[in-house]
């Protein structure tokens, strides 16, 4: 082999409200975690010892959470279409590339969260006959995610084959 | 009885008339159990009322079961097989004959007695609007299932005329005696435990008061060592295990033959008791994979499944399963044979996969131990359990060695096969023309380790099947050599040296 072979990143970022909405669902996360823990700081004399470093702990990694997560997923996560395929690339510590021939795409969903809602985002999930290939494109802004499934289904409906 | 299936015609048939037997039959073999209790504390009672009652039972199950097959037909036409069944509750199943995808015969004894045979006919995982995923004919004549599977199968019967000859089949694999030796090796031993373990308990339960009372054993057991009678109990189970598991297999297994029929259908029968045929297009198959759980491996034993779209779920329920515990040559022929290549691609020479993931084996399996040693250390509890799980080390090393022997990856001229699994061996071989898409992988370990996981996603099996820890750049060109053009607009050559699929975002 000559030189080393690297995936290159898919050409398009996802929208940069997708930070936002990353965020809040990681608030939300946190907050579910640390609530119990505070409550129980304030209820459980006894444990206060243990529990508020414990707290504490929690709450540090919580943030760093917060803060890290919503940033690096959108430096990840991006997608592009050619005429032939479908290219992804989503999440943050561990990540994944994907790549689905448009020859063997069987239904292009759009999907849209109440908080996807509130910032103008869409979810877009292409998925082919095999039940480990399914492609999510999350956090595209909503008329991107329109255009979209309008051009996948069109070009998968001129595509021919089974899609097996 | 010799309702002959004319093709084409809009004639709907019965099931076969001795299913008015047949059915009430079984419904009664199993009420058996109620009828005795019934009758057992009708005694001393009125005892003419409770034949009556039982008697009345007996009438509505044999009616209902008559009734059954007086309101089911089920018609076979050019496009499509239908089933109607109901009287108050009218239901028609409907199959496309273009969308199914296998016709299984199966044969319990009491339809065995009647000469009857089950048809379940299936469409595989999807179905779309009336459609139904399978239907089922319970029971036609063995015979006439037989010319059902053959006309449902056979690509070129449209509604043609009916082939009189027989199809010729060559036989792939057929049972040999031998492989017996495998049956202690596989789970049936262990649910052979199971089960006599639980009929043992049931046993203590029910006996134990009495035995007790029984004073001449009750001294003779004080009397003799605790370890002989422990000793004893454990030969007994794992005598019984043994038989259980012989019991099964010979049951099981009975006639096994695997056979390529004429029309691109491959053909397992088997069955002692329950006779069972499975059919599998050879056009859904995409592959093979020999699978060595742990003890059939000390044995040097394997089994081999399909690959295959349609079957249904995570490996279909044993459908799949082309061959029963036998030695892994045989296993590794069979695989040649059915995907019609030799020497078979589960059986070539895999490439190593970098040392560095076996360092990442050793590290995943070893460091659980040492934090849960370390742990109970300063936990409340005597210190011997420490000592008891850091016991543990030498197996999870061995494990972690045995991980990263098994790892490999090989790529013939029309497969991709791969091999991964500690304890349990899988290799599988995937045509490259099954491959319908990738995934690369990486966590965060595997790019500091520049190890990526490359899986080929395929409309069979589990849906894909992954080249675990390889080093990135191998992976990626494997993945682009496998399938041509799909994967190649996305890979670049990284001049800079870097190792790491995104090598900017790290």
């Amino acid at each position: 082999m000559s030189a080393p072979l690297r995936l290159r990143p898919p050409r398009h970022r996802v929208s940069r409200r997708a930070i936002i909405w990353w965020s809040t669902q990681a608030a939300a996360e946190v907050a579910a975690v640390l609530a119990p823990l505070v409550i129980g700081v304030f209820v459980w004399d006894d444990a206060r010892p243990w529990l508020v470093p414990g707290t504490v702990a929690v709450a540090i990694i919580g943030l760093g959470y917060l803060l890290v997560m919503p940033r690096w997923r959108f430096r990840v996560h991006r997608w592009e279409t050619t005429d032939a395929a479908v290219y992804t690339s989503a999440g943050w510590m561990s990540q994944q590339w994907r790549v689905a021939p448009m020859s063997r795409i069987q239904t292009v969903d759009t999907e849209r969260g109440p908080l996807q809602q509130l910032f103008g985002l869409a979810t877009v999930t292409v998925t082919t006959a095999s039940a480990a290939g399914a492609l999510r494109l999350a956090g595209l802004d909503r008329a991107v995610a329109e255009d979209l499934v309008e051009q996948l289904t069109a070009m998968t409906q001129a595509t021919p084959g089974d899609a097996t | 009885m010799t309702a002959v299936i004319a093709p084409g015609e809009p004639g709907w048939q019965r099931l076969n008339p001795w299913m008015l037997a047949v059915t009430p039959l079984r419904q009664l073999a199993g009420l058996l159990p109620v009828i005795a209790v019934v009758v057992v504390i009708g005694i001393g009672q009125d005892v003419g009322g409770r034949i009556y009652s039982v008697l009345a039972g007996v009438l509505v199950v044999l009616f209902t079961g008559m009734l059954r097959w007086f309101t089911t037909r089920y018609r076979i036409t050019s496009e499509r097989v239908e089933l109607r069944t109901g009287v108050v509750f009218r239901s028609t199943r409907s199959v496309a004959r273009d969308r199914i995808r296998s016709v299984d015969v199966t044969a319990g004894p009491i339809h065995r007695l009647f000469r009857l045979s089950v048809v379940k006919i299936g469409t595989g995982e999807r179905a779309e609007g009336r459609e139904a995923r399978e239907l089922t004919l319970d029971a036609i004549s063995a015979a006439e299932a037989d010319r059902v599977r053959q006309r449902l199968l056979d690509p070129l019967d449209a509604g043609g005329p009916d082939r009189s000859d027989a199809p010729a089949a060559t036989e792939l694999a057929a049972l040999s005696w031998s492989w017996l030796r495998f049956a202690p090796l596989t789970v049936s031993s262990l649910v052979a435990l199971v089960a006599v373990a639980g009929a043992i308990g049931q046993l203590i339960n029910d006996v134990g008061a009495n035995a007790v009372d029984v004073g001449g054993v009750r001294e003779k057991l004080t009397m003799a060592p605790l370890w002989v009678g422990i000793a004893a109990f454990a030969v007994l189970v794992l005598m019984i295990a043994l038989g259980g598991s012989v019991l099964i297999f010979i049951e099981a297994w009975w006639g096994f033959t695997l056979v390529r029929e004429l029309g691109g259908t491959l053909r397992i029968r088997r069955g002692l008791f329950t006779t069972r045929s499975v059919s599998l297009e050879e056009r859904r198959l995409r592959g093979v994979e020999v699978v060595e759980p742990p003890l059939l491996r000390f044995g040097r034993g394997a089994r081999t499944i399909a690959v295959a779209t349609g079957l249904g779920g995570r490996r279909g329920h044993g459908r799949g399963t082309l061959l029963p515990p036998a030695p892994r040559s045989e296993a590794h022929r069979v695989s040649g044979a059915v995907l019609a290549e030799d020497p078979s691609p589960t059986a070539s020479v895999l490439r190593r996969h970098p040392l560095v993931a076996l360092r990442r084996r050793l590290v995943r399996a070893t460091v659980p131990v040492l934090v849960a040693s370390a742990a109970l250390w300063l936990a409340p509890v005597p210190t011997w359990v420490a000592w008891a799980v850091l016991g543990l080390l030498p197996v999870a090393v061995l494990l972690a060695l045995d991980a990263y022997c098994n790892l490999g990856h090989a790529l013939t001229s029309h497969y991709l096969v791969t091999r991964h699994g500690a304890g349990v061996r899988g290799t599988v071989a995937l045509q490259r023309t099954g491959v319908i898409g990738w995934t690369v992988s990486q966590s965060l370990l595997q790019r500091r380790a520049g190890l990526v996981t490359v899986t080929a996603t395929t409309a069979a099996g589990n849906g894909g099947y992954s080249v675990i820890d390889i080093e990135t750049s191998e992976g990626l060109a494997v993945a682009e050599q496998a399938v041509p053009g799909l994967l190649e607009p996305f890979v670049q050559h990284d001049v800079s040296g870097v190792t790491h699929p995104l090598g900017s975002t790290a």
